[in-house]
């Protein structure tokens, strides 16, 4: 079973599962392998791991900065591979997620991509520049490996389009919480609550909120109603300098993890 | 296989919170497209606000000095605002009325796409911000302050390579956080669709009057028609009426310092395919699928990819495609000036730098039309550092 169902499944009617994103390489490489440890050790119950791209148009300024640095370490979506392998090697067994845009898993080829990311350790990818429109080569690819894909839906989507997206979605759903992209707010967006309920609707698969969550606070009150919080640019932004970046990265999901219990 | 694809090519790979106001936009084109009421505006505007048609002019000394094929200008440059952006803009501007969206994004590189834009909300009452590079606000000042003049807010954009495909970025962001209330006014043959079909229908005008233009003073179709390549709009529009015609299509890409230097954007001289600003298409990229940074003395060229029915075109040779360096363009810059008393933009100079290798060529009974996409005001800043020798 993939570890992803494995975890909602035994998360279900007990709490929302916390899910921080790491973008891969940042603030270095080897601070980067070292947070997917730290994070699974401070309460993370599925990890988000970012695959730069030069182009990240659905994220806000924290993760364009991480993902340009990242680029500037050196690295490559074959690195990221190795980096999952390495964390399944050393003790990591929480569900990892891949998150990138298209264009290089497209150069990478598919198939090749689909198969090395699951001997690696991977048990989803994430494309948020992938509609369902435009999946079905990666789909085919991924499902061949029991590598979910899982989609995102918007706050804009259509009744007809949560209906044919929570169909497609493998694994969990990534609800966006908000029109916009990636990074932290002052407040939840207003009717977020309204958009799981409407997606509840639809699905019985787990409903997994990002965008804009920023503080302890946030994910204590979207645990409330969702099935997954994620987590990203506000705790990129916690990072600080490079030397603190596992301190700092350790109690803030330890402070977030508290808040999903 | 999605829609809006021309071949293997195009499609719409943006994040989900897009793909309804791509439905919206698709949707509201189509119902424009069928009321005559859309077309008589859009007719009349392009007549009375933009100076169409514009004309084509014979450039008989340069002919006289290739020795070759007759050479003709399609000046757009005449067009309202400087360059063929505005009928673009305009279409959109009037599409985005229908849509009740009372705000307007957009991108602009060389800033022809940021004026006409920007001429087009003050008209019809948008509101308007355009995001630009840092590297082309600080080369294209001239129409920085224009679209300022215009109402429009000019927001810099200083990340990346700081040029076209940046602002695209930023643009999209901007799109993707205020998309109820915002149309993002693409000014390209690029991006997911419908936008290379609708921009390139907006566009085709100008093809439309060539091709009526030509008959009249030829009695007889071009040999050939040769347009400059950034994203692909203008040369689109030119070919666009003739695509059935046995009339020969060269599209000229920035050759930068050269193509061996890496310092380019001749996307189909490297023949990368890949996905940028939810299209597939040639692009510019690493072994790794990160997007290069690119380079072309004109910041109208200098994108890494290609609008996908150029794609198209190349894959089906129904287009040559070619292109001319930094140096040739700067040369066609002060040919054109000098024989026509024409002051090209340099984007177009690099069209006109491939007539001036191919015309002498050709048989003198052979056509050729130029398409002069824009003029060069906005350049002179550019151009007086490069030439020193006047």
């Amino acid at each position: 079973m993939n570890r992803i169902d494995e975890t909602f499944r035994e998360l279900k009617n007990k709490r929302a599962a916390l899910m921080p994103y790491l973008p891969l390489g940042y603030p270095s490489i080897n601070i980067s392998r070292e947070l997917i440890r730290v994070a699974q050790e401070a309460g993370a119950d599925v990890l988000e791991l970012g695959i730069p791209f030069s182009d990240p148009l659905a994220d806000g300024p924290v993760v364009q900065h991480a993902t340009q640095v990242a680029l500037q370490n050196g690295m490559t979506l074959k690195k990221c591979l190795e980096m999952v392998q390495d964390a399944r090697a050393n003790g990591v067994t929480i569900p990892l997620v891949l998150m990138g845009y298209y264009n290089p898993l497209l150069q990478y080829d598919l198939k090749k991509f689909a198969r090395d990311a699951f001997e690696a350790g991977a048990d989803g990818v994430i494309v948020p520049d992938l509609p369902m429109e435009e999946a079905e080569e990666l789909q085919n690819a991924a499902h061949s490996q029991d590598l979910h894909v899982v989609f995102l839906a918007a706050p804009t989507s259509s009744e007809e389009r949560l209906k044919k997206i929570t169909k497609a979605t493998r694994g969990f759903l990534y609800l966006v919480s908000l029109t916009g992209v990636t990074g932290a707010r002052n407040g939840l967006a207003e009717g977020l609550e309204d958009f799981v309920t409407r997606t509840r609707a639809v699905t019985d698969k787990p409903l997994c909120v990002g965008f804009g969550i920023s503080s302890a606070e946030h994910a204590r009150r979207v645990a409330q109603f969702a099935d997954g919080v994620i987590v990203g640019s506000a705790l990129v932004a916690k990072f600080g300098e490079a030397s603190n970046a596992a301190k700092n990265a350790r109690a803030f999901i330890q402070e977030l993890a508290a808040a999903v219990r | 296989m999605s829609k809006g694809r021309f071949g293997k090519f195009g499609g719409q790979y943006v994040p989900e919170t897009l793909m309804p106001a791509l439905a919206e936009l698709e949707q509201a084109y189509a119902d424009a497209r069928a009321d005559t009421e859309f077309h008589r505006e859009f007719q009349e505007l392009l007549k009375k606000f933009v100076g169409r048609p514009t004309p084509l002019y014979f450039a008989k000394r340069l002919t006289e000095v290739c020795g070759g094929a007759k050479i003709y200008f399609k000046r757009e440059d005449l067009a309202h605002t400087g360059a063929h952006k505005i009928n673009n803009a305009l279409g959109q501007g009037l599409l985005a009325k229908r849509m009740n969206k009372t705000r307007i994004v957009a991108e602009t590189g060389a800033g022809q796409h940021g004026v006409a834009t920007a001429a087009t909300c003050a008209m019809l009452g948008l509101g308007c911000v355009v995001y630009m590079g840092t590297d082309d606000i600080a080369r294209q000042q001239p129409n920085v302050f224009r679209m300022k003049l215009l109402g429009a807010e000019v927001r810099e954009v200083n990340a990346g390579s700081r040029t076209l495909k940046d602002a695209i970025n930023e643009a999209l962001r901007d799109w993707v956080t205020n998309v109820r209330t915002t149309h993002y006014l693409l000014g390209s043959a690029l991006g997911p669709h419908p936008y290379p079909t609708m921009v390139r229908e907006f566009q085709s005008v100008i093809g439309r009057e060539a091709k009526q233009q030509i008959l009249d003073a030829e009695g007889k179709m071009p040999t050939t028609l040769i347009a400059c390549v950034g994203g692909g709009s203008n040369s689109i529009g030119l070919f666009d009426a003739f695509r059935d015609d046995e009339v020969e299509f060269i599209g000229v890409e920035a050759g930068g310092h050269g193509i061996e230097s890496g310092k380019h954007a001749a996307r189909f001289a490297e023949r990368g395919v890949g996905v940028l600003h939810g299209t597939y298409t040639y692009l510019l990229q690493s072994e790794d699928g990160q997007v290069r940074e690119t380079h072309s003395i004109s910041a109208g060229l200098d994108y890494p990819a290609v609008g996908p029915e150029h794609a198209e075109f190349f894959e089906t040779e129904r287009a040559g495609y070619t292109y001319a360096t930094d140096e040739e363009a700067l040369d066609a810059f002060q040919k054109i000036s000098h024989y026509e008393g024409i002051i090209p933009a340099l984007e177009s100079a690099h069209a006109v730098a491939e007539v001036l290798k191919r015309a002498p060529e050709m048989k003198r009974d052979e056509i050729v039309i130029v398409n002069l996409s824009g003029r060069g005001d906005k350049d002179l800043q550019t151009v007086m550092k490069e030439i020193s020798d006047l």
